[in-house]
């Protein structure tokens, strides 16, 4: 296959950025997304031109590292699939795509496709946990969880953290990763006694890193390479006016 | 030099609490006295960072990662075992313990051993305590199932991504600690070198991976969590970013380096498609309970799977292995299925290939059944191959996968030079020259919240070193010395990339030093490795500056020390004359292939000792007497 591809450059974060074309030959419909990347950036380095920087890491849809929209979809639109495990095959010859990193005030860019992320680490570290310090804790088996809750906790759990929901969302909303947090820990037991702290600090990290507020289009739902659901959204809301009136009350 | 392992005497059952009570302690008031460096954030360093953080101490954690969530440990499928026999199955911590030793091919320490699989229990309820979502029972108690090398079930798991739920459980109780400031975290940053002085180990150097500054950090003592080095074969299941830099800068700088050779292949990854591979993913072992491994019983058979008829199939593992069939352990797997494909009756291009068929267990079960129990593996193997599993056979075919090897540690994971401490993978301890499954969490696990927080306060309250300065004149040498290394990557400005070297370098290891090694090999690469190495520093060209993010520079670093450490463990494969584990030299065999262990002149560890470039390394070797459990050979057929 012979592709043309327009990949966002800007050499940092204050550098004003471009789409710049590259024609890429021979490729192999085998190959993943990213590989076909090493692809060009190895006729780049040939040739004395800078590497494109993109991040990925596992690259088995699991680390949540890599993070490219592709033709206007973040991690390229095959449902359940992060950017590293698309295949070519996907892509027909002769196509142009256009490669673009995650957009987001609250996701600067640092060089080319690769973005700061660690406001997801701010959001985490406000409350994403439950406070057991090591050691002490009782058997595993006396804190009882029904398979229902457990399989309901780990439809959450299952969040990479990658960030496409806030480049698919129009608000670059964080709602999907802040509620698939608070619901995985808000759902079993264990969460409990912090249920109420969990929700309100998380909320209100999320709001002091500048992403938007959440318009229930579903656009998070649709390119979670985890299929992470909506409807933790809707839980979390719950959650959040529970908490809110039970401080008041 | 001799090696003290320091493993406590009396009953291997009281060694660590008897161990426990004698070891000194620090007073919390005193604790945030203490810097403890701690590098890598998987499950060994997030759950270390974590605990000690809890305990008071000052800890800085450092990651090349952009978050510390991302590390490699949270790639695991299958589980984490403990003996907790909620299965009332007979299972007990002997028996985890002596499956781990049997399972370690006898080359494990016997008191490291027994620790790890009583204190797999305690994690267990740690995970849980955190919010680990555990799959349960309906009536709301913890499931286990079985696993590879055992016939108790004692794995627990959370669907197949245990690793990402342990991880993030780890990861969380250290968020918790950020927030505290009890522990500063350092993402997108790489330790280059280790400082010693006086002996002992006193920081790091780092690179910060987005503005290029080299800085240095001082601690009281530094602890290594960075994972194997599996990627020195290039193709490996370990992510792209794994590396073998601290571990083997830390060799350079006087920590052993023990059992390099024992290296871990899995015989169920998905093939290789082409040249531009870049990694290989895993599929989980549990497939085997369920698929049959054929290849066809002619050589260079072309005709698809289907149109082969039954009479014209070899189910290689259910012939070789009558009695443990396709569930036979992972080096005896993986080594019938590259003698197949030796043959030339592998599958799939290249013929580097060998069937996984559900066919006869879709009968069976049915279609749905099979979906039920490996539906999200059916997905990923067609995601990669575009091929429907449920409709024709998968291909398999090994690959490297963990590192058994690492920085030698005594009993309190200390390492020869005083306040350097290695956990996870990145130490050789636990596992000798094969790791059962679902054994590399436990262990993870194990290090970082249950023994190092009580071995690394012994250190110290006994040493007594003055407190560590980056002002210390060794600090400024060892940073020179890296900003003259990284110039010098720079400014070769060859005609090769250094992708390309460590494709070449990570074939020849593959061909000559993978599943099966013998002399004539591995004589040739001590050879072949250092004129490749030297071809890399004439002709490596690197682009870009040093000071600003350069992921071109970061894997040139790495790959460099991938040069060097390739030659310390095909050197230690070549010492080693016999066959044990994941180590298989073709020398060393029975008449019908299998592996021939010699006891009487390899029941140690070896643990290497650097002299300097271009001198050959020396051997020490800590013996491995076995008081509990008898040596045996391990029987599969």
């Amino acid at each position: 296959m012979n592709l043309t591809l327009r990949i966002w450059r800007q050499k940092n974060a204050a550098d004003g950025g471009r789409l710049v074309e590259y024609p890429v030959n021979d490729v192999n419909p085998d190959m993943s997304f990213l590989e076909m990347l090493d692809v060009l950036n190895e006729q780049l380095i040939a040739r004395g031109e800078d590497p494109v920087a993109f991040d990925s890491d596992c690259r088995e849809g699991i680390c949540g590292m890599c993070s490219l929209v592709i033709n206007g979809i973040a991690h390229g639109g095959f449902r359940g699939t992060a950017t590293c495990q698309l295949h070519m095959r996907h892509f027909q010859d002769g196509q142009t795509i256009t490669i673009e990193p995650w957009r987001a005030k609250a996701f600067p860019i640092i060089k080319d496709l690769v973005v700061n992320r660690s406001a997801f680490d701010r959001i985490i570290q406000a409350g994403g946990f439950v406070s057991v310090n090591t050691g002490g804790t009782p058997d595993g088996n006396a804190i009882l969880v029904s398979k229902d809750a457990s399989d309901h906790a780990m439809d959450a759990a299952a969040c990479i953290g990658c960030g496409a929901c806030v480049a698919a969302c129009k608000n670059a909303s964080a709602m999907l990763f802040v509620a698939a947090k608070v619901s995985h820990l808000g759902i079993l037991p264990q969460g409990q006694p912090e249920r109420e702290r969990r929700v309100l600090n998380m909320v209100r990290q999320m709001d002091a890193e500048g992403f938007g507020n959440c318009t229930v289009t579903g656009s998070c739902e649709a390119v979670c390479p985890k299929e992470i659901r909506l409807e933790f959204i809707a839980r979390m809301n719950r959650d959040y006016a529970r908490a809110v009136l039970k401080a008041r009350s | 030099m001799i090696l003290d392992a320091k493993v406590p005497p009396g009953p291997i059952a009281q060694k660590w609490d008897q161990h426990k009570f004698n070891l000194k302690l620090i007073n919390p008031a005193n604790r945030r006295k203490f810097d403890i460096i701690v590098v890598g954030s998987g499950l060994a360093g997030g759950s270390a960072a974590a605990s000690l953080g809890e305990l008071g101490y000052n800890v800085k954690c450092f990651c090349f990662q952009d978050s510390p969530r991302r590390a490699h440990s949270i790639a695991a499928q299958g589980g984490i075992n403990a003996a907790k026999n909620y299965a009332n199955d007979g299972d007990s911590i002997y028996r985890l313990f002596y499956d781990t030793i049997k399972g370690g091919d006898f080359r494990a320490r016997e008191g490291n051993v027994y620790r790890l699989a009583q204190i797999s229990v305690n994690i267990i309820d740690q995970c849980v305590a955190q919010g680990v979502p555990f799959a349960r029972e309906y009536g709301g108690l913890l499931s286990t199932r079985s696993f590879g090398g055992a016939q108790v079930s004692r794995t627990f798991y959370a669907r197949g991504q245990t690793g990402q739920q342990l991880l993030l459980g780890a990861y969380q109780a250290l968020c918790r600690q950020i927030a505290r400031g009890s522990v500063k975290m350092y993402p997108r940053t790489e330790m280059l070198d280790l400082v010693v002085i006086d002996g002992h180990a006193k920081g790091i150097v780092v690179r910060d991976l987005i503005t290029g500054e080299i800085s240095s950090h001082a601690g009281d003592a530094v602890v290594l969590a960075t994972g194997g080095y599996g990627n020195v074969f290039f193709l490996s299941t370990n992510a792209k970013g794994c590396n073998v830099t601290a571990t083997y800068r830390a060799y350079k700088k006087g920590a052993l380096f023990a059992n390099p050779c024992f290296t871990q292949i899995h015989p169920t990854c998905i093939p290789v498609s082409g040249d531009h591979q870049s990694k290989l993913t895993l599929m989980s072992e549990s497939l085997r309970n369920d698929g049959r491994v054929w290849v066809p019983k002619t050589k260079g058979d072309q005709r698809s799977p289907d149109q082969i008829p039954e009479s014209e199939r070899d189910y290689f593992l259910e012939r070789k292995y009558p009695s443990f069939g396709n569930l036979a352990p992972r080096d005896i797997a993986s080594r019938a299925a590259k003698e197949a494909c030796d043959q030339g009756r592998g599958v799939g291009p290249g013929g580097l290939g060998v069937y996984l068929d559900f066919a006869d267990a879709i009968k069976r079960i049915g279609e749905d059944g099979i979906r039920e129990r490996y539906g999200n593996l059916f997905d990923m193997y067609e995601r990669i191959t575009g091929e429907n599993a449920y409709k024709v056979p998968m291909r398999i075919f090994p690959a490297v996968h963990y590192t058994m090897g690492g920085l030698w540690v005594d009993y309190n994971l200390m390492s020869n030079l005083p306040g350097l401490f290695v956990i996870g993978e990145a130490n050789f301890s636990d596992h000798g020259a094969n790791r059962l499954g679902a054994s590399a969490l436990m262990q993870g696990l194990a290090d970082g919240y249950f023994i190092l927080p009580y071995t690394l306060a012994d250190y110290l309250a006994t040493s007594k070193q003055a407190k560590p300065s980056v002002n210390n004149p060794e600090f400024k040498k060892v940073e020179q010395d890296i900003a003259a290394r990284t110039k010098k990557l720079l400014s070769i400005n060859g005609k090769r990339s250094v992708t390309s070297f460590h494709r070449e370098l990570g074939k020849l290891m593959w061909e000559k030093c993978g599943m099966a090694r013998n002399a004539a090999g591995l004589h040739d690469l001590l050879k072949k490795i250092p004129a490749l190495r030297a071809d890399f520093w004439e002709n490596v060209k690197v682009t870009g500056q040093t000071e600003s993010l350069n992921q071109d520079l970061e894997a040139a670093g790495r790959v460099a020390d991938f040069m060097e450490f390739a030659e310390l463990l095909v050197r230690d494969a070549l010492m080693r004359n016999e066959s044990c584990g994941g180590h298989f030299r073709e020398e060393y065999q029975t008449p019908d292939g299998e592996a021939k262990r010699d006891d009487e002149h390899y029941a140690f560890v070896a643990a290497w000792e650097y002299q300097g470039e271009a001198k050959e390394p020396v051997l020490h070797k800590e013996p491995l007497p076995y008081e509990e459990v008898h040596m045996t050979t391990r029987v599969y057929k």
